[in-house]
């Protein structure tokens, strides 16, 4: 009796954590069980991922290895928060000047339907030089978004079209992969590039 | 700003005159700062952003928008809840209460120009016109700034 109890127990936390992946999965990590380590990305070196870049080669984590990163998810029929994030983007790389070099920054994209090769290469040419468009299948998308704690979900709307949720948080890394902070969505210029400076500066330590 | 408030003088006082109150001469809606971005073909939806004041003794109820650039043309909010996802709902009717300004700019409300029925070109301008529940409207002139423009001034 006991056994079975048990066993009605893990099948229905087996359930919950079915759901939670699945239809709640974007929704709420656990209320009231706040887990800021857990939610962090993890490091490059502990993703998993293979997507193809803008000029259709092959990519992954370890592409990022080396360089200072920024990381952030978007797609490409966005009209609001995705350019207004590029263009921020943009401006930061340019107060950066020279030192913009040493920085890998990506646009992965949570809409790889719509978003292929050649729609991202149309898209990212409109801004800063530096900015790299990743795609790819939607399980590697999937993964690669698990491995950044993003969130993402496809939304419909009511022209038999859809836009997508998703997380709009940029994601910092050291040159070793190390997760290095975030830079919130329309965080001031001010309080972002000195983040990006510390990225660039303490290669071996996570600071956030 | 100040180019567009010339240019918008006239059609702002021409909603005042469709009302036809003995005040028509004042505007009591004034459109400012409004731009937009170029976009790539027609595929991907445009967003165009201003600021709305309402100089009037009433509320002003926004209903809709009207434009040919595009098919359907709506006000949504962007929003960024707890856990930093990005969300993006339709917002219906906007009151504009007496000397309030609505305004609409990247990351918040914007009007989102979906089913565009040309490509936005940068240099390029085109109308737009706020329709009000009394059956006032407003058109406003947008002009199109680049694909990466952060603002009305660039």
């Amino acid at each position: 009796m006991l056994r079975r109890n048990l066993l009605g127990y893990s099948a229905a936390a087996a359930t919950v954590i079915g759901g939670t992946l699945f239809a709640g999965w974007w929704q709420v990590d656990g209320p009231g069980a706040p887990n800021p380590i857990g939610q962090r990305p993890l490091p490059l070196t502990e993703m998993d991922f293979q997507l193809t870049d803008h000029d259709g080669r092959t990519v992954g984590p370890d592409t990022l290895i080396g360089k200072t990163s920024m990381v952030f998810f978007g797609f490409t029929y966005c009209p609001d928060v995705c350019p207004t994030t590029l263009s921020d983007i943009s401006a930061w790389l340019d107060d950066l000047g020279d030192d913009a070099t040493d920085i890998n920054v990506v646009l992965i994209t949570v809409d790889p339907d719509r978003d292929t090769v050649d729609a991202l290469a149309d898209y990212v040419g409109y801004f800063h030089p530096s900015v790299r468009g990743w795609t790819g299948e939607n399980d590697q998308i999937l993964s690669a978004a698990n491995g950044f704690r993003v969130r993402y979900e496809k939304v419909p709307t009511d022209n038999d079209d859809y836009t997508m949720n998703h997380t709009a948080g940029v994601f910092l890394f050291d040159a070793a992969g190390n997760f290095s902070g975030t830079i919130d969505y329309h965080e001031p210029r001010e309080f972002a590039v000195p983040k990006i400076r510390q990225a660039l500066a303490n290669p071996n330590e996570e600071t956030t | 700003m100040n180019s567009i408030l010339k240019t918008l003088g006239a059609s702002v006082v021409a909603i005042a005159g469709l009302a036809g109150t003995a005040w028509a001469e004042e505007p009591t809606v004034i459109v400012e700062d409004a731009w937009s971005r170029a976009s790539i073909g027609m595929n991907r939806p445009g967003a165009a952003y201003m600021t709305i004041r309402n100089l009037g003794a009433e509320t002003e109820t926004l209903v809709g928008i009207r434009t040919d650039l595009a098919m359907m043309p709506e006000i949504h909010l962007s929003a960024t809840n707890e856990q930093g996802v990005s969300t993006m709902t339709p917002m219906g009717d906007i009151e504009i209460a007496p000397d309030e300004t609505v305004a609409l700019e990247p990351g918040e409300l914007h009007v989102m120009l979906m089913r565009l029925s040309r490509p936005m070109i940068e240099g390029e301008t085109f109308a737009l016109t706020l329709v009000f529940v009394d059956g006032d409207e407003a058109t406003v002139e947008v002009p199109i700034l680049g694909i990466a423009a952060r603002g009305p001034t660039n």
